[in-house]
């Protein structure tokens, strides 16, 4: 491998038919144990793709039921009880089997040691474990689904969730479990970036990609073993009688939404952080471009990392918190919407004057742009106190996050999918259906979406069963709009999993990229690369060796 | 690192496939364990909040119940866990130095002191369930009625509870070093798995050194 | 003339609802203005995205791009002008929520119970309701406000109000309706199989028709209160009188066996001018004896001990269901030398700010 030479636009030679290798990470062995025991960070990151995307299916077809049964403002297809086990389904499986495991177990298994040049992640072993771990998690949330649902909704809320009769201790271990998988991986991650970085690789060298992992993987190694407590107190509550969130006990359930948030609001910036690395890195590479304003990038993911874990109480203004921790809450809150601004602007800036090959993926980093400005900047409006009053667990609310983990996460997972699809399956998607189904999904997921915005200034609240006959009109509007959007997830279904055995072979760099994953073969050997490359210059370097060009400030 | 270099060191046996030198192996080894622990710290967190609230809520309540933990025996399973750690430092030593077989009792007696602080807690404990003073609905010590008191006694119950789950990990991971140790595994050119059970332990008796004053004490 | 148009306008195109309570035509400017930014800021993002995408489109496959960077100013621009923005938003919607949760002197007090799946209000001087709230137009209204069971949530959109409802605590807002109209209210924290149907009316009557309403609900319910006064001790006596029905929890519950009326100290403080009265602690800090203070020592006396007092009061959570707690404390505010018989609290429960 020509590992010094860094002009990789010329890695696909002119005339020359690229051919797979002979031997991938793909069949370099053979056998289900050989997939089941294999301590390969790709194979694991394989079949995470496998058992996440199971999660996404199940929470998208909940997400369907829901919105057909909203079609009228009485019943539809279902009863009150099943509504309420079916949204609260819908919100387990989509956070916890697919969003926050999806895009770090997935490209951050496969890329993250290749980005930086490494064999493999530091713990192998435990990765291997960390993917059973969420097996059994998962396992617990289905078995609780079998069992009759679950009904008090993801959020677990006390004390309602302590006096349902729904079998909610096997779907709170499950919370438990499945933390413990995430744990593990972000401590691998970032033991893996300490540790793993060939020479040459500083940190201000790494991938913005490994930053923006990096910041998620701190978030899931202190945050996620609060909500581990917290669902083992409700489930030892419920089981037991310890009182601890039972006000008839004593108790305070206030304090469990303390805790509950104290996880779950960083939890989501586990689920958009990833994605903003994925932007970072597809924005660059389809502009041809050097990161515009990397350093404030790689900072601002940190930044949103720590200033995320003192934003909780966001989620509490009209529980009767005190004037003053509105106040603070708000002005940290308002911090998240700085961070992100900082990253929307230096996107932009990266593909000014650039040479843009309209892709995709670049489709979907548009539409990300788009997606992260109005969900963050709602974001920040909800967190303005006096507004939050009234939108609070309104519809508004629903279309607020909704933007942010569908429009940004799924844009940037589907952004990644597309531009790493050649690396991890060596073959290449039709860029025709490409387009067609990146469209059906942007304007698909604003027809869902931006209705339930106006529902919520209506005053719609959320998680209702029946609703008023004056909002059936966005109700339906709504529901038409995630067909589309469900259409064009079917379409990608579709025409990726033809391209996985049929595509067009990819040769080992068709964007001409410049980061180091597209310095080994496609799909890559089963120890990444032939030689442990070696780093001498900054990332996102799209010239020709020694070239000067034109250096521009603004 | 170049790759002569890896392949120079790639003779020792202790080695896995994906470093490229023992340090970087066992510096990965160590900050991975310190993040373990961080994690550690975090679950025990949660309980110590909830704590915080519930004495800031019953304050007097939480004083009298205080004074109904036996704090002879608490103050023996800390001496009991101090010296453990002790015992448990200096083997990580012993074993550092190729001393196995002082390395190997020194194991030994730390796990007869954790055996000892499980045999004092049973007793605790045991005293407890005879008098009713247990966490929520089932509270029923008829010496101290007062709002609160349920929950002491579950901040009590999980606390340990949790805390003696982790004495009872450590001593499985003291085991297995022991019976790694008598295996061959460790000795002065391998040692860093010794040294990140230890470390372990350290954890156990720190989270102790936390609980013993804030339940029984103050 | 011209703001009204406008406001209607932008109001309109929101999709708001009636600003029927002084505090949403407050909150609602800003709503506008929020609105405004937010959609010209994300197309201008997403529009420029797609601009630069077909201006900077490739012409030359794998071309050579010039190195471009940003300047401290540039860095220094892109961080000040969103802090700003979000500064001021933030510092307007602060501002606007010190005013929405701080009740003005002289309000109506309205007690509101939320179990599952229905609102309950009980008025101080007056009758109880279930499910429609009656209140006058123009005049401020705080609901005291607590659950028997789950978490619920008090919303009224048309006054762009909400609060939680929380067991085992009294949480309050207020609200002051601008004229007469019908309202919904929701529940808005999920409580259960009919969440969705936990729905209540707010109706507004001008001022006079409020006051002839609770006339006549009273003149309605005379015979009872006659009836109930020969027959001391029925359970049902006074049931419309919330201060009358206090007295009687107070008498069936025991508290007569340490607390006076009549001003004398005895095994607890006496409940004449207890009400708003600065108490100083064991703690040694000093409170006012308002509604959540009396409440709250109701259900956990020794979290806040009166200085010089034994330790000796039972807890009365769970003993005592939250409609009798809050007639309980109706009665104790009722208990003033200087004007016995008016129930409006003579000083503002809570200083009102400068606006």
């Amino acid at each position: 491998m020509a590992h010094s030479n860094a002009n990789v636009a010329v890695a696909v030679p002119d005339g020359e038919e690229p051919k797979l290798p002979a031997v991938s990470f793909w069949n370099a062995d053979y056998g289900i144990k050989s997939w089941l025991l294999t301590l390969d960070h790709k194979r694991i990151a394989i079949m995470y793709m496998v058992l996440t995307l199971s999660g996404f299916l199940l929470g998208g077809i909940l997400a369907m039921a829901l919105r057909i049964e909203h079609l009228t403002p009485d019943e539809t297809i279902m009863g009150a009880n099943t509504y309420n086990r079916v949204f609260t389904l819908h919100g387990v499986s989509m956070i916890f089997l697919f969003m926050i495991p999806a895009i770090p177990a997935i490209f951050g298994n496969f890329f993250l040691p290749l980005m930086l040049g490494a064999k493999d992640v530091a713990f192998p072993r435990l990765n291997l474990l960390s993917l059973y771990v969420y097996v059994a998690g998962a396992i617990l949330l289905v078995w609780s689904m079998a069992a009759g649902g679950v009904d008090a909704g993801w959020t677990f809320y006390a004390p309602y969730s302590l006096s349902t009769p729904a079998e909610l201790a096997p779907a709170l271990f499950g919370v438990f479990v499945i933390g413990f998988s995430s744990i593990l991986t972000g401590l691998n991650f970032i033991v893996t970036i300490h540790t793993m970085r060939p020479i040459g690789m500083t940190w201000m060298r790494m991938p913005l990609f490994v930053w923006a992992t990096y910041a998620t993987s701190i978030i899931q190694v202190l945050a996620t073993p609060v909500i581990g407590m917290t669902a083992v107190l409700t489930a030892v509550e419920r089981l037991f009688g310890f009182g601890f969130f039972d006000p008839t006990r004593g108790g305070d359930p206030v304090l469990f939404q303390h805790l509950f948030w104290f996880y779950s609001h960083p939890a989501v910036y586990i689920m958009v952080l990833p994605a903003m690395g994925v932007i970072s890195e597809a924005v660059s590479v389809f502009s041809r471009k050097n990161v515009f304003g990397y350093n404030m990038i790689a900072y601002s993911s940190l930044g949103i990392a720590f200033v995320g874990f003192f934003a909780w109480g966001h989620h509490m203004f009209v529980t009767g918190q005190s004037k003053f921790d509105a106040g603070a809450f708000a002005i940290i809150s308002m911090l998240v919407g700085v961070f992100t601004a900082i990253k929307v602007f230096n996107w932009i800036g990266t593909m000014y004057r650039g040479s843009i090959q309209i892709t995709t993926p670049f489709i979907y980093v548009c539409g990300f742009l788009f997606f992260i400005v109005f969900g963050g900047m709602t974001g920040v409006a909800i967190s303005s106190v006096s507004l939050d009053v009234h939108w609070h667990d309104t519809y508004f609310v629903v279309a607020h996050f909704h933007f942010i983990m569908v429009g940004a996460t799924i844009m940037g997972f589907l952004a990644g999918l597309h531009y790493w699809f050649p690396k991890m399956f060596g073959r290449m998607y039709h860029e025709g259906w490409g387009f067609t189904s990146a469209a059906m999904i942007i304007l698909g997921f604003n027809a869902s979406f931006i209705p339930q915005f106006l529902l919520g200034n209506m005053g719609q609240p959320r998680r209702y069963y029946m609703y008023t006959p004056d909002a059936w009109a966005l109700n339906v509007a709504s529901t038409a709009g995630s067909s589309l959007l469900a259409f064009g997830f079917i379409m990608v279904a579709i025409y990726l999993g033809y391209a996985i055995f049929n595509g067009r072979v990819a040769g080992d760099n068709p964007w001409g990229a410049s980061g180091l994953e597209w310095k080994t073969t496609s799909p890559p050997p089963k120890h990444n690369f032939d030689e442990t490359p070696v780093i001498d210059e900054d990332p996102y370097t799209y010239r020709k060796k020694g070239e000067e060009v034109e250096h521009v400030i603004i | 690192m170049s790759s002569s270099e890896a392949a120079h060191s790639a003779h020792n046996p202790y080695l896995a496939h994906h470093f490229d030198t023992m340090e970087q192996q066992d510096h990965a080894a160590r900050l991975g364990m310190w993040l373990f622990l961080a994690t550690e710290v975090l679950l025990f967190g949660a309980l110590f909040l909830g704590y915080t609230v519930y004495r800031w809520m019953y304050p007097q309540t939480y004083q009298e119940c205080a004074n109904l933990l036996s704090i002879p025996m608490g103050a023996t399973n800390t001496v009991v866990l101090i010296t453990s750690s002790f015992t448990a430092a200096w083997a990580y030593h012993s074993i550092k130095v190729n001393q196995i077989k002082k390395g190997l009792a020194l194991l030994a007696i730390t796990i007869l002191f954790a055996c000892a602080f499980l045999v004092i807690k049973y007793f605790e404990y045991k005293h407890k369930f005879d008098v009713g003073e247990l966490p929520g609905k089932w509270y029923s010590y008829e010496g101290l009625q007062a709002p609160g008191a349920n929950l002491f006694f579950a901040v009590y119950f999980l606390a340990t509870g949790l805390h003696g789950l982790h004495v009872v990990i450590g001593m499985t991971v003291l085991s297995i070093i022991g019976y790694r140790t008598i295996k061959g595994r460790y000795h002065s050119g391998n040692y860093v798995g010794v040294e990140l059970g230890v470390l372990y332990w350290h954890l156990v008796d720190l989270v102790w050194i936390f609980l013993f004053p804030l339940l029984y004490l103050i | 003339m011209i703001i009204d148009f406008f406001n209607d306008l932008f109001r309109r195109f929101l999709w708001l609802p009636e600003q029927a309570s002084t505090f949403a035509v407050r909150v609602d400017r800003l709503h506008y203005f929020v609105a405004f930014v937010t959609i010209v800021a994300a197309l201008g993002c997403g529009f420029a995205a797609v601009y630069f995408m077909f201006k900077y489109r490739e012409r030359k496959a794998f071309a050579s791009t010039p190195l471009v960077n940003p300047s401290g100013r540039f860095e220094a621009i892109v961080v000040t002008v969103p802090l700003i923005i979000f500064m001021s938003w933030v510092f307007v919607g602060y501002r606007d929520f010190i005013w929405a949760s701080t009740a003005p002197a002289g309000t109506m007090d309205v007690y509101v119970t939320g179990k599952k799946w229905m609102w309950h209000f009980a008025h101080p001087d007056g009758p109880n309701e279930n499910a429609v709230l009656h209140v006058p137009a123009g005049r401020p209204v705080r609901l005291l406000m607590t659950s028997r069971d789950v978490i619920h949530s008090f919303f009224v959109p048309e006054f762009r109000i909400k609060q939680d409802v929380v067991p085992g605590r009294y949480s309050e807002t207020w609200f002051e309706a601008k004229k007469p109209g019908r309202y919904t209210i929701f529940c808005t924290e999920f409580c259960g199989t009919w969440h969705s149907q936990m729905i209540g009316e707010v109706v507004v009557l001008a001022a006079p028709e409020f006051d002839r309403w609770k006339e006549r609900l009273r003149i309605g319910n005379l015979p009872d209160k006659q009836d109930a006064s020969s027959t001391e001790g029925s359970a049902t006596e006074f049931k419309n009188d919330l201060l009358s029905y206090g007295r009687r929890v107070a008498s069936v519950q025991g508290c007569f066996k340490c607390h006076t009326t009549d001003g004398t100290q005895h095994i607890g403080p006496t409940w004449t001018d207890l009400y708003m009265r600065k108490t100083q602690l064991e703690s040694g800090d000093t409170i006012v004896a308002d509604e959540g203070y009396l409440t709250e020592s109701m259900m956990e006396p020794y979290r806040k001990m009166v200085k010089g007092y034994a330790q000796v009061m039972p807890s009365y959570r769970g003993k005592m269901s939250a409609p009798e707690a809050a007639a309980l404390v109706e009665f104790i505010k009722s208990l003033r030398t200087d004007r016995l018989e008016n129930l409006k609290s003579k000083d503002p429960a809570y200083g009102p700010l400068e606006r």
